[in-house]
C-alpha cells in the first residue's frame, strides 16, 4: 500500500500548498481560451454520465471519471 | 438487474465546478436509447441545475431505463423479459471562496435491486487558480432481492473515496488526473445467473450451476486526461484509464475526442474509445466439473473482452422562442460500440463440443437526443 | 483502517485548514497607480495622468469572465451616480481581440469608458491576479484600495470606498 501512502502525501502537499502564494504561469487575464465552453471537460453531463453508466452495466471497470475545475478561473 | 448496480456506482456527481464560479442554470431533457446483444433500453433523462445568490446551487435529476431484454445470457438460460428502472437524484453544491463543498443523493429502484447513494466532494482552486484538487467520498447501499423467491435478501455496501486533480498547464492546455477506490462487500453476484461445466451426461456436452463470488470487492481506477485547444478554435482531448481490483480484472481505457465549432451555433464532436480487460481470476467460459473451485462466475462483464467505440455528435444552439431561457440548444449524439469476448462463447451455437462455440460478440447502437435550456 | 480509508480523513483536514476567502481586498501602503495609455473605445487615448484630480475607479475585464459581465450594470449605475462629483471609471479589456468584447457591448450598454489592453501591459502591471480585478486611484494618482473577483453584493464595497476617496481633501 506504498502507493496510497505516496497519495495520501501528495494530497496533503496540494493541500497544504492551497496556503502559499505562487505566481501562476497563465495569468488570470490570460484565461480566454480556457474559458471558452468547448474547452470544458464536460458539456453535457445528462449525456455524458448516462454514456458512463452504459459502459460501467457492460465492463468491468469503474471510476476513474471525474474531473473538476479549469476553466475562466474567475473568482 | 445488473443495470442498477451500474447505476448505483455512477456518482449523481455534480457538473464539473468551475474555479471560483458555480455551473450555469440549465435544464437539459434527454431521450436515451440502447440497442445491442439483443437487449433494447430507452427512456428519458431530465436533469435540472439552478444557483442562488452565486453561493448555492440545487441539481435534480430524473431518469428511467426501459429494459426489454433478450440478451445471450437470458436466450441461454431463461427467458426474455422486461422490466423498468427509476433514478431520482439531488445535488447541493456551495461556494465559499475557492472551495466548493457538493452532497448528493440518489435512489435507484427496479423490481429486484434498490440502490442508495450519498456522495460528498470538497474542491479547492490553489496555485493562482491554475489547481483544482477535489476529494470526494461516497457510500452506497444496495438491498438486491430476486424474482419470485420471496426468502432471499442481501444486501451490498460500497465506499467509495477518489481525489481529482485539474492542473492548467498552457494558455492552451488543461490537464487532469484522478485517483478512484471502489470497495464493494455483499451480494456482488447476480442471483439468477448461471455458470457452466463440463458435463458428458448432459446431451448438451454442459450443465449449469449457480455462480459464486467472493463477498467483497476493491477496484482502483488511476485516469489521466489532457485538453488541448486548436488556434482555430477546435478542442482534442486524450484519456487514459486504468484499472484493477482484487478479482485481479486488469483494464485499459483510452479515449480520444475532438470538438468543432462551426459559426456561431453548431458544434460537431467525434471520438473513438479503446477498451480492454483481462477476465477476473475466478471467471471462465466452460469450468472442467461441477463445484470446481470456490468461487465460479461465467458473468461476461467479467470476461476477457474488448470493445471499440466510435461515436460523433451534432449541437445545434438557438436563442429561444420562449423567454424564460436565454439560450437553448438541441443536441443528437451516436456511438456504435463493438464488444469482442476472447473467452465468452456464444451458446446459441448447438451441436458442437462444449468450449469450441464462436466467441461471442455483438455491436451496438447508443442515441441520445436531448434539447437544453439556460436561463 | 487502512491507508486508503485514512487518506481521504486526513486530506480533508489539511484542505480545510486552507480555505481562503474570496473577494480579498487590500488596501496596501499607498504609491502611485501605474501610468497607462491605452486605446479609448470612444476613440482617440486615455492616460491614467490625464485623469489626475479626479477619483478613478479601475475596472480590468472581459466578456469571457462571468463575474465581469454580471458587474457591468452595478459599475454603470455607480459611474452615474457620482461622475458628477469628481469620479470616473475605466473599464479595462484584456482580450486580445476586440471582436468578443465588441459583441457583448453591443447588447450590454454602459456610459463609462472601455479602454483595450491586447498586449496585457497594464494588467501585468497592475499585478491582476483574478478576473476581475477592480482598483480605486485617488485624486492624488496613488493606489488606494484593490478588490478581486465579483460576487453580487460586492457593489457595495465599491461604493463605500468611492464615497471615502471623494471625502478625501484633493
Amino acid at each position: 500500500m506504498t502507493a496510497l501512502r505516496a497519495l495520501a502525501v501528495l494530497a496533503l502537499l496540494f493541500a497544504a500548498a492551497g496556503c502559499s502564494s505562487v505566481e501562476p504561469w497563465v495569468k488570470p487575464y490570460e484565461r480566454e481560451n480556457l474559458a471558452d465552453p468547448i474547452m470544458a471537460w464536460d458539456r453535457d453531463p445528462v449525456s455524458s454520465s448516462y454514456m458512463r453508466h452504459v459502459y460501467e452495466a457492460r465492463e468491468g471497470a469503474r471510476g476513474g471519471g471525474g474531473a473538476a475545475g479549469g476553466g475562466c478561473g474567475c473568482n | 438487474m445488473q443495470l442498477t448496480r451500474a447505476a448505483a456506482l455512477l456518482l449523481l456527481l455534480p457538473a464539473t465546478a468551475l474555479a471560483g464560479v458555480l455551473p450555469e442554470d440549465r435544464a437539459d431533457l434527454m431521450y436515451h436509447y440502447y440497442d445491442g446483444g439483443g437487449v433494447t433500453i430507452d427512456g428519458p433523462s431530465l436533469l435540472v441545475r439552478k444557483k442562488f445568490a452565486e453561493k448555492y446551487a440545487v441539481s435534480a435529476n430524473y431518469y428511467v431505463d426501459m429494459v426489454s431484454s433478450a440478451s445471450i445470457d437470458v436466450i441461454t438460460t431463461a427467458s426474455p423479459y422486461s422490466e423498468e428502472r427509476t433514478q431520482y437524484g439531488v445535488g447541493f453544491e456551495y461556494l465559499r471562496g475557492k472551495v466548493t463543498y457538493s452532497a448528493s443523493f440518489s435512489n435507484s429502484t427496479e423490481n429486484d435491486y434498490t440502490a442508495d447513494t450519498a456522495s460528498f466532494s470538497i474542491a479547492q482552486d490553489m496555485f493562482g487558480d491554475l489547481t483544482t484538487v477535489a476529494l470526494l467520498f461516497s457510500i452506497g447501499k444496495d438491498d438486491v432481492t430476486r424474482r419470485g423467491d420471496p426468502v432471499f435478501a442481501d444486501e451490498i455496501d460500497r465506499r467509495i473515496y477518489g481525489v481529482d486533480v485539474t492542473q492548467v498547464a498552457t494558455k492552451n492546455l488543461v490537464l487532469g488526473f484522478s485517483f478512484e477506490t471502489i470497495a464493494e462487500e455483499g451480494f456482488l453476484n447476480n442471483p439468477y445467473r448461471q455458470v457452466r461445466y463440463v458435463d458428458p451426461v448432459d446431451p448438451r456436452g454442459y450443465a449449469y450451476e449457480f455462480e459464486r463470488y467472493p463477498r467483497t470487492r476493491t477496484g482502483n481506477a488511476f485516469a489521466l486526461r489532457g485538453r488541448w485547444y486548436l488556434p482555430y478554435r477546435a478542442a482534442l482531448q486524450g484519456d487514459y484509464r486504468f484499472y484493477n481490483d482484487t478479482w485481479e480484472i486488469v483494464s485499459h481505457t483510452a479515449e480520444v475526442s475532438y470538438t468543432h465549432p462551426l459559426g456561431e451555433r453548431l458544434t460537431f464532436d467525434v471520438h473513438y474509445r479503446f477498451y480492454k480487460q483481462d477476465a477476473a481470476e475466478f471467471y471462465s467460459d466452460l469450468f472442467p466439473r461441477e463445484n470446481f473451485q470456490n468461487f465460479l462466475a461465467r458473468d461476461k462483464e467479467l470476461a476477457s473482452l474488448t470493445s471499440h467505440t466510435l461515436g460523433f455528435g451534432v449541437a445545434w444552439e438557438f436563442r429561444s422562442p420562449l423567454e424564460f431561457f436565454d439560450k437553448t440548444s438541441v443536441n443528437f449524439k451516436y456511438d456504435r460500440i463493438l464488444f469482442r469476448y476472447d473467452d465468452f462463447r456464444d451458446l446459441r451455437t448447438t451441436g458442437v463440443a462444449p468450449g469450441t462455440e464462436p466467441l461471442y460478440e455483438f455491436d451496438a447502437n447508443v442515441v441520445r437526443l436531448f434539447v437544453s435550456g439556460w436561463f | 483502517m487502512t491507508a486508503i480509508q485514512k487518506l481521504p480523513a486526513t486530506a480533508l483536514a489539511a484542505l480545510l485548514a486552507c480555505l481562503t476567502l474570496s473577494g480579498a481586498s487590500g488596501a496596501g501602503a499607498p504609491g502611485a497607480a501605474p501610468e497607462f495609455r491605452l486605446a479609448n473605445r470612444a476613440g482617440g487615448e486615455m492616460t491614467l495622468s490625464g485623469l489626475r484630480g479626479q477619483v478613478v475607479m479601475i475596472n480590468f475585464w472581459a466578456s469571457w469572465c462571468g463575474p465581469c459581465r454580471q458587474e457591468f450594470p452595478a459599475l454603470d449605475q455607480i459611474y452615474a451616480k457620482y461622475k458628477p462629483m469628481g469620479f470616473t471609471l475605466v473599464a479595462i479589456n484584456v482580450e486580445s481581440e476586440k471582436s468578443d468584447a465588441e459583441r457583448f457591448l453591443g447588447q450590454q450598454k454602459v456610459s463609462f469608458p472601455i479602454l483595450f489592453d491586447p498586449d496585457n501591459q497594464v494588467s501585468g502591471s497592475y499585478g491582476v491576479r483574478a478576473m476581475p480585478t477592480t482598483v480605486l486611484v485617488d485624486r492624488q494618482g496613488r493606489l488606494r484600495w484593490s478588490h478581486m473577483a465579483y460576487k453580487p453584493g460586492d457593489e457595495a464595497k465599491y461604493i463605500e470606498q468611492v464615497r471615502a476617496a471623494l471625502r478625501e481633501q484633493p
